[in-house]
């Protein structure tokens, strides 16, 4: 029998260099890791391993930094793309990026995230919408779906007291400074693949100095929905995307232009 | 170098950009926002970085970013925007990385007026953030000294990676000197080895303000309270004025401070025994030096343009040693020195002696305000 010896096999998927090679805290089934993953492999194949600062918020993802193996800094709840600009300010050439989950970008954090938005700011954002509160115990957030329970909207959220779901890609497009505005999905292989591409020029988008960016991804939330991990990617395509249309929501054309 | 006349605001700007200031970012609030104003166009000329944010919670948390870049930012603000700005002290202090605020305070509660105040002292003194932090704070009481106290407490947050804040009130805020300014120092080429960078692997620096675990909280908060010790034992600062053979002393901060010289001189002038202790560092506040006039005198009169704020940490060191009394104005109204001189001779005359707290003896007094 011919054997195979490791230095005849060509390396062709391996651990990102860039995340850490432990157990995460999230629950099964969650997509949290999935994006972790789909942006450090991207930080691995730009070469940014030594350039990249990220900026961890509050929610799941506090605790992002345990995860990544590059500089991090934690913080407050919402205030991640101010952070983030502060950072990027002193130190314009180096890349920074937020992880910010939709109670923390939508709900405390919406000032901060359009202000961010609006100037411009050259810096990505991967935003994480899971339609609750993940860590607190799934609460309703702004991006809660109509009619959807969770444990602060026991009967579903009623739009007449609770009003509607937020936007974060539609609101953001519409303003001047954001360069490249994106909707992605996390629920299944063909969506994973598109979402890294979009995580690759995203992060583009900022070593160009083209300005703001974000990504959006559609997450699920198996504990908190109280649905197997396949069920909840079931639920995500079913009853999210139609909320939540993927797509380009707004690309300037100095990236649409970009061949990678 | 030559005086000039400078605004206060202005001038504890300029200070800041001379000490090799790299950052600011800061939100428009009277009577503060000639130092926003003037920092928009200087900041820039220099090759620095400005920023107006969206908001002050927006503004310290932008601090807090470049803080943690390991430069030196600063943001300036006044009482109700200070007010916004503690959730991010809070993270900072939990975070250890330097920073300066200059809070140029006003009435309130709440919107207030612009009048000056001093009535932050709680909220900064004793920490309007969650947890167990101190600031170190310092209270000047003219421009000159707030150029001169905004230009060196760079160093001093570097050095102890903690929160420095300058405390004074709108009419040294708004009011011009003359002021020789510091010389102009370059903004520094390196970034600290603690400070984010960029850095992979073992190079790998995370910081944040969480401590997951109970234990390693209370382990921090125990190095940061230790650490503090030793904050207070060298960085401790106050000013006495005639304290030679005085047997009243005044107390006060900032203007009140400035104000109650003005008293104590005319009081001089007349014969009568009284000098002047004026807090500067109120964090760490001068406990020994209060300690020791209270031992030296029979009574002390404080002076604030507040409640009594810092009343109750006088009371604290001089209570038992000397007679304790207070006057206070607020809502933006300044003391005369004539108000304070008249308080000195009533308590000299030592017919109005009484059991009851400093604050409610006041209040009493202050009845025909209403």
């Amino acid at each position: 029998m011919e054997v195979l010896e490791m230095k005849d096999m060509e390396v062709i998927y391996e651990h990102p260099k860039t995340l850490i090679d432990i157990n995460t805290h999230y629950c099964p089934g969650c997509t949290h890791g999935v994006a972790h993953r789909l942006i450090a492999e991207v930080i691995d194949e730009m070469g940014m391993k030594e350039t990249t600062i990220g900026v961890a918020s509050v929610g799941c993802s506090a605790f992002a930094y345990s995860y990544f193996n590059f500089d991090f800094v934690g913080a407050a709840h919402g205030r991640a793309p101010a952070m983030a600009t502060g950072i990027k300010r002193v130190r314009p050439d180096r890349i920074v990026f937020t992880y910010q989950g939709d109670g923390d970008m939508m709900s405390i954090g919406t000032g901060e995230i359009v202000a961010a938005a609006g100037r411009g700011e050259n810096i990505t954002v991967i935003f994480l919408n899971n339609a609750n509160f993940g860590m607190t115990g799934g609460q309703m957030a702004p991006t809660t779906l109509p009619g959807m329970k969770t444990s602060s909207s026991p009967n579903g959220r009623d739009v007449e007291q609770m009003g509607f779901p937020l936007r974060a890609c539609e609101l953001l497009a519409s303003q001047d400074g954001a360069s490249y505005i994106v909707r992605r999905s996390l629920h299944d292989p063909k969506n994973i693949r598109m979402a890294k591409k979009a995580i690759r020029i995203a992060f583009e988008t900022q070593v160009r100095g083209l300005g703001f960016s974000m990504v959006e991804l559609l997450s699920t939330c198996p504990t908190n929905w109280r649905l197997t991990p396949f069920k909840a990617a079931q639920w995500l395509e079913e009853k999210m995307i139609p909320y939540y249309p993927l797509g380009d929501i707004k690309v300037i054309p100095a990236i649409s232009e970009l061949k990678i | 170098m030559a005086k000039e006349l400078w605004e206060g605001n202005q001038a504890f700007a300029e200070a800041a950009v001379r000490a090799g200031l790299k950052a600011y970012f800061g939100y428009p609030i009277t009577p503060q926002t000639e130092a926003l104003e003037y920092m928009s166009a200087r900041m820039p000329e220099l090759g620095r970085t400005f920023l107006q944010a969206e908001s002050e919670l927006a503004a310290i948390n932008m601090v807090y970013g470049a803080a943690c870049a390991g430069v030196r930012v600063m943001t300036s603000t006044s009482s109700p925007g200070t007010s916004l700005m503690m959730e991010g002290l809070s993270y900072i202090a939990g975070t250890e990385v330097p920073m300066v605020l200059v809070d140029v305070m006003r009435a309130g509660p709440g919107l207030g007026n612009i009048a000056p105040a001093q009535a932050d002292y709680n909220q900064i003194v004793h920490g309007g953030g969650h947890g167990d932090y101190h600031p170190i704070v310092l209270a000047p009481a003219s421009i000159q000294e707030t150029v001169d106290t905004v230009y060196g407490i760079f160093d001093t947050v570097e050095k102890y990676k903690a929160i420095g804040i300058v405390l004074i009130d709108g009419s040294i805020g708004q009011m011009m000197e003359a002021v020789e300014m510091p010389p102009m120092l370059e903004v520094r080429k390196d970034y600290p080895d603690w400070s984010v960078k960029g850095g992979f692997g073992s190079d790998r620096r995370v910081l944040t303000s969480i401590h997951f675990n109970p234990a390693d909280e209370e382990k921090a908060n125990l190095r940061r309270m230790r650490e503090w010790q030793e904050i207070e034992k060298s960085e401790t600062r106050f000013k006495e004025y005639y304290m030679d053979g005085a047997e009243m002393a005044v107390v006060g901060f900032g203007l009140a401070g400035r104000i109650a010289l003005s008293a104590v001189r005319a009081a001089r002038a007349d014969g009568l025994p009284v000098g002047l202790l004026r807090p500067i560092s109120l964090s760490p506040f001068p406990s020994q030096a209060v300690r020791q006039v209270a031992q030296q005198v029979d009574n002390i009169l404080v002076v604030e343009m507040n409640s009594g704020m810092m009343l109750e940490d006088v009371l604290k060191e001089a209570k038992g040693s000397a007679n304790v009394e207070f006057y206070g104005r607020m809502g933006g109204i300044m003391p005369f020195p004539d108000e304070i001189l008249s308080e000195i001779k009533r308590i000299l005359a030592g017919t109005t002696r009484s059991d009851a707290h400093p604050r409610e003896q006041w209040l009493k007094r202050m009845e025909s305000i209403a």
